[in-house]
């Protein structure tokens, strides 16, 4: 909120932050208490939304509310372990490739030329099926397709910066290679980085949905947002509500995380 | 024309790559496909013909060009899941024959429905300088594009297939018996990839044209007395359209995924149940096949927008 104080603050960014407060809160609550059992049936089957099911029962008579919240929870985790995983891996390369260059700078960069631009659910698909299926593997191979991206948005910082005139000073009083790269140079990718970091976040959050709703991400008993649309899908007709409340959940964080990006960015101007 | 050749050849070390990661990767894969064939009952003689059959018995490089040798032959295998009949093999192309065109067509119909609604719609936007037109359309893009195509996929099944009765959701129609049938159940699916990337094309058109609007040569046309008809569409649109075309270009990779996954909501028979099912089958040779097949696809669709580009703005190509 500094930041806010500082510069005019945007409507995008309140309501951004509004959205994606409430989906965290209501994610991070999910981990340790849901109004009712996440797995818990009953014979109350197809309840239609009401105050006591706030988003109505599926086919097991399981309150969808409470798998929402699981959902939510486990989604964003994934996600945002998916960003550190990409963004650290761009970092580090990124910064090696766009100050050092050389034969590493030549071999990234043909790598993240062939990646990029290729369908990135259909990357990590090819990943888990040879990884193995499960959330650990998820996460590893979402990590490994979005981290070209901010390899090139590092490395292209990196490479701006290589020559600025306070980093020439710093190499002459003799500061430490590792130094200026993570000390002197880092911090002034900082602002660009964190719209990229924002974007990254949204792009795995729909990955991550995606590969849950084709069966290959998330698995049951677990409850993730993906993977509740693809059960749902069947009782469309009988339950409508069933499919709306995960998908709008969906819709609800991207749109949110999106916002917060728009916000972040126009305080940059 | 150097500069073609140049492309020419990262296009083949990008193909190269891809082949040979996609292949490589799941020979590391653990579990014996062999035992998955036969199952634990063989006997090890009926093990070791197999092998030798798929020629599993040699190392994985000597494996991998003899691969790409079958492959540049229009040989592409055979599935290890699906088989014809007791004692033959289904081969890979066969299986992907029927299904390319599903996705094919699905992609098309997709990328129509993308240019035909959101040239005009930026173009629109961009006219009509109404600041309640800006947000209503900055609010609606901008959730449009907050909806996975899969969710997507659902809500039009629901809102258009059940509640308005417009198509009968499961109702596919082969294109072999009925071409204006499928089609017709195909404009779904397709709305469900296009309603995102629409919404997206028209903003970055819309951005587009905002700018060249402020350039020089929009005010030199005015004042040659052209009619503000004719700057829009004469001057502003053209120049504002090159971005975008390169810009469809770029989602085009995205279209095919988006096609993939939308095949799944619709239960349309195209490669990318296809490719969904033979990964939880572990059915490789067709998994390798079909993500070279995309590959191919999508750097040639790079490639191709690449050259439009340099026809269309000769100012590039003279750099």
């Amino acid at each position: 909120m500094l930041l806010a104080s500082r510069r005019k603050v945007n409507k995008y960014f309140i309501a951004g932050l509004i959205m994606t407060g409430l989906a965290v809160f209501c994610g991070i609550l999910g981990f340790f208490w849901t109004p009712y059992g996440t797995s818990a049936m009953s014979d109350d089957r197809f309840c239609a939304p009401s105050p006591g099911h706030l988003f109505g029962t599926d086919n097991f008579g399981r309150d969808i509310f409470s798998r929402v919240m699981q959902g939510m929870g486990t989604t964003i985790l994934v996600s945002v372990l998916v960003v550190i995983f990409s963004a650290a891996a761009g970092i580090i390369l990124g910064a090696l490739t766009g100050y050092f260059g050389g034969v590493l700078d030549e071999i990234v960069m043909r790598v993240t030329d062939a990646v990029n631009g290729f369908p990135s659910i259909l990357l990590a698909l090819v990943a888990v099926s040879v990884l193995g299926q499960g959330r650990i593997n998820l996460i590893l191979s979402l990590g490994v397709v979005f981290s070209p991206s901010y390899i090139r948005i590092v490395r292209s910082e990196y490479l701006r910066l290589r020559d600025a005139d306070y980093i020439k000073r710093a190499r002459l009083m003799g500061v430490g290679k590792m130094r200026i790269l993570f000390v002197h140079i880092l911090p002034n990718i900082l602002p660009v980085f964190g719209v990229s970091v924002m974007i990254g976040l949204n792009n795995a959050i729909l990955a991550e949905s995606g590969m849950s709703y084709l069966g290959i991400g998330v698995q049951p008993p677990d409850a993730s947002l993906g993977n509740m649309l693809s059960d749902a899908q069947g009782f469309l007709q009988m339950a409508p509500w069933y499919a709306l409340a995960p998908g709008l959940s969906i819709v609800w964080l991207v749109l949110g995380f999106s916002l917060l990006s728009e916000g972040i960015r126009r305080f940059g101007e | 024309m150097r500069y073609l050749a140049k492309k020419l050849i990262t296009l083949i070390m990008t193909l190269f790559l891809v082949s040979a990661a996609a292949f490589l990767a799941f020979q590391v894969i653990p579990g014996d496909v062999v035992t998955s064939i036969l199952g634990t009952e063989a006997t090890p003689e009926m093990e070791e013909k197999l092998r030798e059959e798929l020629g599993l018995n040699k190392p994985p490089v000597v494996r991998y060009f003899d691969w790409v040798g079958d492959v540049l032959r229009g040989d592409l295998g055979v599935s290890y899941r699906y088989s014809k009949n007791m004692n033959e093999m289904l081969p890979v192309a066969e299986l992907i024959g029927g299904k390319l065109p599903v996705t094919l067509w699905l992609a098309a119909l997709s990328l129509v429905l993308i240019v035909a609604v959101s040239v005009p719609l930026g173009v629109f936007w961009a006219k009509s300088g109404s600041r309640v037109m800006d947000a209503v359309l900055g609010v609606a893009t901008q959730t449009a594009m907050a909806v996975p195509s899969f969710f997507l996929g659902i809500l039009v099944t629901y809102l258009l297939g059940i509640v308005l009765g417009l198509f009968a959701p499961g109702g596919y129609v082969s294109y072999k018996e009925d071409f204006g049938g499928f089609l017709r159940y195909l404009f779904f699916p397709a709305l469900s990839v296009a309603i995102p990337k629409i919404a997206m094309t028209a903003r970055f058109l819309r951005n587009s044209m905002l700018t060249e609007m402020n350039a020089d040569y929009v005010r030199t046309a005015y004042s040659k007395g052209c009619t503000k008809r004719r700057v829009m569409y004469g001057h502003v649109l053209r120049n504002a359209l090159m971005p975008v075309v390169t810009f469809l270009g770029m989602i085009m990779a995205e279209i095919v995924a988006g096609s993939i996954v939308v095949e799944q909501v619709f239960g349309l028979p195209g490669i990318g149940r296809l490719l969904i099912s033979s990964i939880n089958n572990r059915d490789f040779p067709v998994v390798e096949i079909l993500i070279l097949y995309i590959t191919f696809v999508v750097i040639f669709v790079y490639f191709f927008v690449d050259i439009l580009y340099r026809m269309i703005d000769p100012r590039i190509s003279e750099k």
